[in-house]
């Protein structure tokens, strides 16, 4: 194991500032929080005895790390027990349908307006809650009827293009959210790359943080076998979502254990797209051609986001967009954990996480939301009733490119 | 008065045992413990239960004795004992030679020893030295001393039998040549009171030269000291021992949350000569690094020493490492004309049974008494079930009572109620009592969070007054630093720093009254 996450608990001084800001130990008393089911419960754990099931309480954003000053690997050693605990307890239908994004994609997409409407439908969602587990008032994505893939393969795009782009879109902007994808594509475009758009799947995220390490890390490879080619070339890697964007920049290898070369490199040259945007934007070779979008939007960077520590760089961008006042909303998490929130006996949870952002974007009457990571967006619109958008939807707005 | 037929002087693993057995085979037994149970050697040993593979090619019949033992100890004592497995491996460098000697060995003294391989080795235990050459596995496992002695001393009361803590022995009583008892002093009220008995039994291991001087015997134990050393975590789950002569630093023991390095062996004359060393600390993490190549990144909780009771008839002064492991039981009668007087030493926990067995099988021919030895069948109390210790099971039970039980000391799972209940069920002059029977202060921390907690709750329980226990928690942190000093680097160094701004700087200890 190249990275010893089990061996960084010996960092731990008890200091208890991870509990402090763990969402999910304050919104419930089920998760005993990250301090006592990382470093604390670790010190008990051998291969084949998993005892601790309130583990799973632990909504995987990743804050616990992020806040520890002494180093602990806190998220990433509950990642890994969760996984432990999977393997000897086996994995209920519901977590490993909903972590194969890539399998209820190519499922609806050919049905999509089929699809959706069933879903939107009461009866469908109760059926769903008692069969599957799914949270009958969860927010669930709707599935489109053309790909990004199929749709930026018929594109028409402008000549002479110096600098080249991979864009890896992900799972969301394929199946769910396709204009989101054409967005950024367009954005790139108008900033003068070439974007290449390769044929890729998924990332293994929602598999990994569902503790299914196996099926997470073929699909980790897979992915990853299509864009080291790339990134050999020279080419640099657009993520769309920063979640996915992590996953191939540090999760795989610390979480997942993967060591690997190829990984390593994709990972060296993954940018997340705004990251990219304002890296361009401070060397000066940014197209500052906004025109005013005279509105307030609220801004929210997702857990994930705050995982890549590059600042935030949406927030940056956006405010360089004129007469548009951007609220940072500064709280922790928006509770949905990806598919955290979907889950029947964590969806309150969830909500509750995020009750205090939900009031702040209530409060502050616009008329949309902006946030980086899908999953996030979905869950905030559906608890607000306010549009959430990708930064990059604010951007090409500004730009006039629609 | 008291009045008794058996005297057991000292309340380590051989002596709760030779009670338990003299119980057993109905005979009234009084047991005094100047200090706590398990305070001297048996408490700081490293906790392994020999599967007698350390000493099968120096030592073969010490090594059957190990093994039957093991197999005995699992049965009535199943909930002291955990199940890691062991290993015997040859790092790079090591002599094949004595592997392929050990096989052989193991084979004649009946230890299953089975050939597993490097690669498997390091499939089971994945921080292994990557160049091991070979590996075995063994029947070791590690035991839970103190559960094990308290179990021995709660089946010694359970069938009629007095068990003293905190009372020392001022002088043996000595009438015609034989020794008939003892004064002995509780140390908490200074009251003296005298225990006659027909026969006393000396099971005070190192100190068994004064405890024998007062009844005019001459016994010459030796002292091996050993130190160990506690890091933070489990970096194997399997007791790991170095494939060659026993020798310094070659074995690795799981105990509870944490793993043991041992040890060393430095001849002392001085039973309580328990100095730590600071360069055999270092010597010890450089070779057992050889072993384990992470202990020297690990995090290093603590060190101590116990001292082994090495005896040997006639001791012409060979290395301590070369003397016996094997149990000596000297009859006074026979050896210098003093009655009623048996000394037990050398051995090891392992075979504490053996030992106890071989003891009371001597006080039964003395007193004429006819009566089988029982203690390889009889369970001990709390171990009915069968279930042998986890290193999970104190998680598995915080699990269950998560919401309703309050959590004193977070690295070791002490709730407020075990805490309370150790309290009222034994006499409580310190923290380390208390520590001895729940492991209160004994995970990463040492105490700088749980010790103040455990302070108010027992000043609140009135099981201490204030000012006892202010004494009480300023003697914990002095003791806690002693075993500090020697490793007092990197993360614990963080760690011990965070707790003295805690103690002294929050709490300012050394001004409470007290």
């Amino acid at each position: 194991m190249s990275v010893d996450i089990r061996g960084s608990l010996d960092n731990c001084v008890k200091c208890t500032i991870c509990e402090t800001f763990c969402p999910v130990a304050q919104a419930t008393p089920l998760f005993p929080g990250p301090k006592y089911a990382g470093p604390q419960s670790e010190r008990y754990r051998e291969p084949g005895t998993s005892v601790d099931a309130s583990l799973d309480y632990c909504s995987g954003c990743g804050i616990c790390t992020q806040v520890c000053p002494q180093g602990v690997d806190i998220a990433e050693i509950n990642a890994r027990a969760r996984a432990q605990m999977r393997t000897e307890r086996g994995m209920p239908l519901r977590d490993r349908l909903i972590a194969r994004p890539t399998l209820l994609g190519r499922l609806a997409q050919p049905v999509a307006p089929v699809a959706n409407a069933v879903m939107r439908t009461g009866l469908a969602r109760r059926a769903a809650e008692s069969a599957l587990g799914i949270h009958r008032d969860a927010a669930l994505p709707s599935f489109s009827a053309r790909t990004l893939q199929s749709r930026a393969r018929r594109r028409r795009r402008p000549g002479g293009a110096g600098r080249t782009v991979v864009y890896f879109h992900g799972c969301a902007a394929n199946y769910n959210e396709p204009d989101v994808g054409m967005m950024a594509i367009e954005v790139l475009e108008h900033n003068g790359f070439e974007v290449i758009v390769p044929p890729q799947g998924c990332c293994g995220l929602p598999l990994q943080s569902n503790g299914n390490f196996g099926p997470a890390r073929s699909h980790t490879r897979e992915l990853v076998s299509r864009l080291a080619p790339l990134a050999r070339d020279g080419h640099m890697i657009v993520a769309n979502s920063t979640s996915c964007g992590l996953m191939l920049k540090r999760e795989a290898r610390e979480i997942l254990g993967i060591d690997d070369p190829d990984l390593a490199l994709v990972g060296e040259r993954m940018f997340d797209i705004c990251e990219l945007l304002r890296d361009l934007h401070d060397a000066g070779e940014l197209r500052t051609d906004f025109h005013p979008l005279p509105m307030r939007v609220p801004y929210h960077q997702p857990c994930q986001g705050r995982g890549h520590g590059f600042g935030k760089p949406a927030l940056d961008l956006l405010r360089l967009i004129p007469e548009l006042e951007v609220i940072e909303t500064d709280r922790e998490c928006c509770g949905v954990a990806g598919t955290y929130g979907l889950k029947k006996e964590k969806y309150e949870i969830a909500m509750r996480v995020g009750a205090s952002l939900f009031a702040d974007i209530a409060e502050a009457r616009a008329d949309c939301t902006a946030c980086d990571s899908e999953t996030c967006r979905w869950h905030i619109a559906k608890a607000t009733g306010v549009p959430a958008l990708h930064p990059l939807e604010l951007l090409h707005r500004a730009y006039r490119l629609s | 008065m008291i009045e008794t037929q058996v005297l057991v002087v000292g309340g380590g693993a051989t002596g709760v045992g030779v009670a338990r057995d003299a119980a057993l085979r109905g005979l009234r037994v009084v047991l005094v413990e100047r200090h706590d149970l398990a305070e001297g050697t048996t408490g700081r040993f490293h906790g392994l239960l020999h599967s007698g593979g350390r000493y099968v090619v120096k030592d073969p019949r010490s090594a059957r004795e190990c093994m039957d033992e093991n197999r005995i100890l699992r049965r009535i004592a199943a909930h002291c004992i955990e199940d890691t497995g062991g290993l015997f491996v040859c790092t790079p460098g090591d002599d094949e030679e004595y592997a392929d000697g050990f096989v052989a060995a193991c084979a004649e003294a009946g230890i299953e020893a089975e050939e597993i391989g490097a690669a498997e080795a390091l499939r089971r235990e994945p921080r292994l030295h990557p160049g091991l050459a070979r590996a075995f596995s063994v029947p070791d496992a590690a035991v839970d001393t103190w559960r094990l002695v308290g179990a021995c001393a709660d089946d010694v009361e359970r069938r009629g039998g007095t068990v003293l803590r905190r009372h020392e022995v001022v002088s043996l009583i000595v009438e015609a040549d034989a020794v008939r008892g003892a004064l002995v002093r509780d140390a908490r009220s200074g009251d003296e009171v005298e225990v006659r008995a027909e026969m006393t039994v000396s099971a005070t291991g190192a100190w068994a030269g004064q405890l024998a001087a007062m009844a005019g015997c001459d016994v010459h134990v030796r002292g091996g000291r050993g130190i160990m050393v506690a890091l933070n975590h489990r970096l194997t789950h399997a007791v790991v021992n170095r494939c060659r002569m026993p020798s310094d630093s070659d074995i690795l023991v799981p105990a509870h949350t944490v793993c043991v390095l041992g040890t060393t062996d430095v001849s002392t004359d001085d039973p309580d000569d328990t100095a730590v060393p600071a360069d055999e600390v270092r010597q010890m993490l450089a070779d057992g690094s050889e072993m384990v190549p992470h202990i020297r990144a690990a995090r290093v909780l603590r060190a101590w020493a116990g001292i082994r009771p090495l005896y040997s008839e006639g001791d012409t002064g060979a290395a301590t490492r070369d003397l016996t492991r094997d149990l000596t039981l000297l009859d006074h009668r026979e050896r210098e004309g003093v009655g009623g007087f048996l000394t037990i030493t050398g051995g090891k926990l392992t075979t504490f049974r053996l030992m106890a067995e071989v003891t009371v099988d001597a006080v039964c021919e003395h007193l004429g008494v006819d009566a089988p030895c029982t203690t390889a069948d009889e369970l001990l109390p709390g171990s009915g079930d069968g279930h042998l210790l986890t290193v999970g099971e104190r998680l598995a039970e915080r699990e269950r009572n998560l919401h309703d039980e309050q959590i004193v000391c977070e690295c070791e799972l002490v709730t407020r109620g075990m805490l309370l209940d150790a309290a009222a069920t034994r006499p409580v002059v310190s923290l380390d009592d208390l520590r001895r029977a729940t492991r209160l202060g004994m995970g990463p921390c040492q105490g700088g969070f749980c010790i103040p907690r455990a302070a108010g709750l027992l000043a609140a329980a009135g099981a201490m007054d204030a000012p006892a226990v202010n004494a009480a928690v300023r003697a914990f942190v002095e003791e806690r630093w002693k075993g500090g000093w020697p490793i007092l680097e990197g993360r614990q160094a963080r760690q011990m720093r965070l707790d003295d701004w805690m103690f002294h700087g929050a709490l300012d200890i050394d001004h409470l009254p007290g």
